[in-house]
């Protein structure tokens, strides 16, 4: 039913989302060191310029090269969706690892406020902390790497307290090993296939969350490009310059595409009894 | 049930409880006067020393906290700086524009994809089912302030069959306020289809590759009786879950949507007020949205029994 055949080749969905994923990676990197055109440079002679074959996404009311912008944007959106899931590991996996160890009502008092925490919708619990950071590229890192902090201290508890009744950590505690020790050389290798799911797909929230607040005006401030800010400004000149709108909504989606395409096939594979749930 | 309701209640408590401490903790840590950052820069020495005592800061934070919850209780958010109004009237004046859009657009987008997904997942792998997946996958992917901004320029501009921007109360014209809607509503329905349909497909496959379906289809029962009166019935706790995820998660995000029409809701006036630095009424949002999040999924568990009885009995 689930077609054995098709096992050799890497999944369709896995082949489309990592080819997505791959150019936006590359988009990103190449966009970080080289663009067309100066993305920030103005230049009012060329202002909405459609696309041709001088400016092959055309200009915005700027005269600022679009494709140029989307490249710079897309070095940007990753290095901070990079920069927040890194932050909101590392935070999670400490608080995780410390909770799930000490058991009792450390964990008990620890998880409960993790719980409300999580108990905030979306991005509403990023929005109060920008408020407190201020609505800058480092807010944005903060803000968000503190919001999803409780979703990985969660998934990181839950693998620890499966793990310290296995015989290894009796055994490593019996060798006469400290706490500490064990928790780092023997618990938190094990964290890592968990961690690197939750990463995949927190990756895309991340990216589209600071899509969001930037459309909204609390992201990385113009004149810094990113999709969600060109979004936002595209709004006034949507009628006459339709490119404006399409072509930044267009990267965020194919990127989120791609990563839920990665994730859908990375489920598959640890989970043989979804396979084809797509 | 009874016990089950009472214990699912007490549970909600303590949550909402540090949800409370949370918003309150959040707007401290700001640096400088509460009592300045909550009446602005314009406040009098008179008011602000009369805010001083009210809030209690002489006293400890804990004493601090219970003066501010206390008032919360009783339904004094504080006043608005940049309007001067009560804080919850008008919050609950926006929550009424925000939650007809979600309402309006969940309960649409369940109906639909609650029995695509139970299709999709009967004809697993066949072209229907390919095709369905597909297309949620993409409306998944798909942010909804750019869904939004694609339906206005094609409905809006191109072929001008609905009002681009602003908003008309249904209870002032029904009629213009009823087009004004169509398109958040369409957005959200289309964005959330994708979302729910897959569940609902994961969920009913999880279901068909039980023992008790192949017994029912041995039995002889028809392939829609099988599907709707055994699977569906064990298939749809999951996916009625999500859907309280989802009524929530969309008020914490519909300031998106809100900007792209334009509309006054609730994620409009918590985005305003971060722009005015308006502090009480950031702080009534944040607290007023999480704790309807938490009684939205109080009242799903609530309503869990009705699908899988075995949850009231364990």
């Amino acid at each position: 039913m689930n077609g054995h055949g098709r096992m050799k080749l890497p999944a369709p969905n896995a082949l489309v989302g990592g080819t997505l994923i791959a150019i936006l990676l590359a988009t990103a990197g190449t966009g970080a060191l080289w663009t067309p055109y100066d993305p920030l440079k103005l230049s009012f002679r060329e202002k909405l310029v459609a696309p041709g074959a001088l400016h092959w996404l055309g200009t915005d009311e700027f005269g600022r090269d679009v494709l140029s912008r989307l490249m710079a944007g897309a070095a940007t959106s990753v290095w901070i969706s990079i920069l927040t899931v890194t932050l909101a590991v590392v935070m999670g996996t400490t608080i995780g690892l410390f909770s799930g160890y000490m058991r009792g009502w450390t964990d008990r008092i620890i998880m409960a406020f993790n719980d409300a925490l999580l108990a905030f919708p979306g991005i509403l619990l990023a929005l109060g902390l920008l408020a407190v950071l201020g609505a800058n590229k480092y807010g944005i890192i903060v803000a968000l790497g503190i919001a999803y902090t409780p979703s990985v201290a969660r998934v990181v508890r839950g693998t620890v307290l499966s793990l310290r009744e296995r015989e290894f950590i009796a055994a490593s505690r019996v060798m006469g090993n400290g706490e500490g020790f064990t928790m780092l050389r023997h618990i938190l290798p094990n964290c890592i296939a968990p961690l690197t799911v939750l990463a995949t797909s927190m990756f895309g929230y991340v990216l589209l969350a600071e899509s969001a607040l930037s459309f909204l005006g609390l992201g990385v401030p113009p004149p810094a490009p990113t999709w969600g800010n060109m979004l936002a400004g595209s709004r006034p000149y949507i009628d006459q310059a339709v490119w404006l709108g399409i072509f930044p909504g267009l990267c965020i989606s194919l990127t989120l595409l791609g990563i839920n395409l990665l994730g859908d096939a990375l489920r598959d594979k640890l989970d043989p009894r979804m396979r084809g749930a797509r | 049930m009874f016990r089950f309701a009472l214990t699912r209640i007490a549970m909600a408590l303590p949550t909402l409880l540090i949800v409370a401490v949370s918003v309150f903790v959040l707007i401290r840590l700001i640096p400088g006067d509460p009592a300045q950052l909550m009446l602005g820069d314009l406040a009098t020495p008179a008011s602000l020393a009369d805010l001083r005592t009210r809030l209690g800061l002489d006293q400890s934070l804990p004493v601090q906290f219970g003066i501010w919850f206390g008032n919360v209780l009783h339904g004094d958010f504080g006043q608005s700086i940049s309007s001067q109004q009560a804080v919850l009237p008008l919050i609950l004046q926006r929550f009424l524009v925000s939650a007809q859009i979600v309402l309006v657009a969940v309960v649409l987008a369940s109906l639909f994809a609650v029995p695509a997904g139970v299709i999709a997942a009967w004809r697993q792998d066949s072209a229907l089912d390919i095709g369905l997946v597909g297309a949620a996958t993409l409306l998944l992917s798909i942010p909804t302030f750019w869904l939004g901004l694609l339906l206005l320029l094609f409905f809006g501009l191109k072929l001008g069959w609905l009002p681009v921007v602003g908003y008309v109360s249904i209870a002032d014209d029904w009629k213009a306020g009823l087009l004004y809607l169509v398109m958040p509503i369409m957005t959200l329905f289309l964005h959330e289809m994708g979302v729910v349909l897959r569940m609902a497909r994961a969920s009913t496959l999880e279901v068909l590759r039980l023992d008790y379906i192949t017994h029912a289809r041995a039995k002889g029962l028809s392939e829609s009786a099988v599907l709707w009166r055994h699977a569906f019935k064990n298939a749809f706790g999951p996916t009625w879950t999500l859907i309280g995820l989802v009524l929530g998660n969309l008020l914490g995000g519909i300031a998106v949507v809100e900007t792209v029409f334009t509309i006054p809701g609730l994620g409009r006036l918590l985005v305003d007020a971060i722009f005015a630095r308006d502090y009480p009424v950031i702080q009534g949002c944040m607290l007023f949205v999480a704790f309807t999040y938490v009684l939205v999924n109080l009242v799903i568990d609530l309503c869990y029994p009705i699908f899988d009885p075995r949850v009231a009995a364990e």
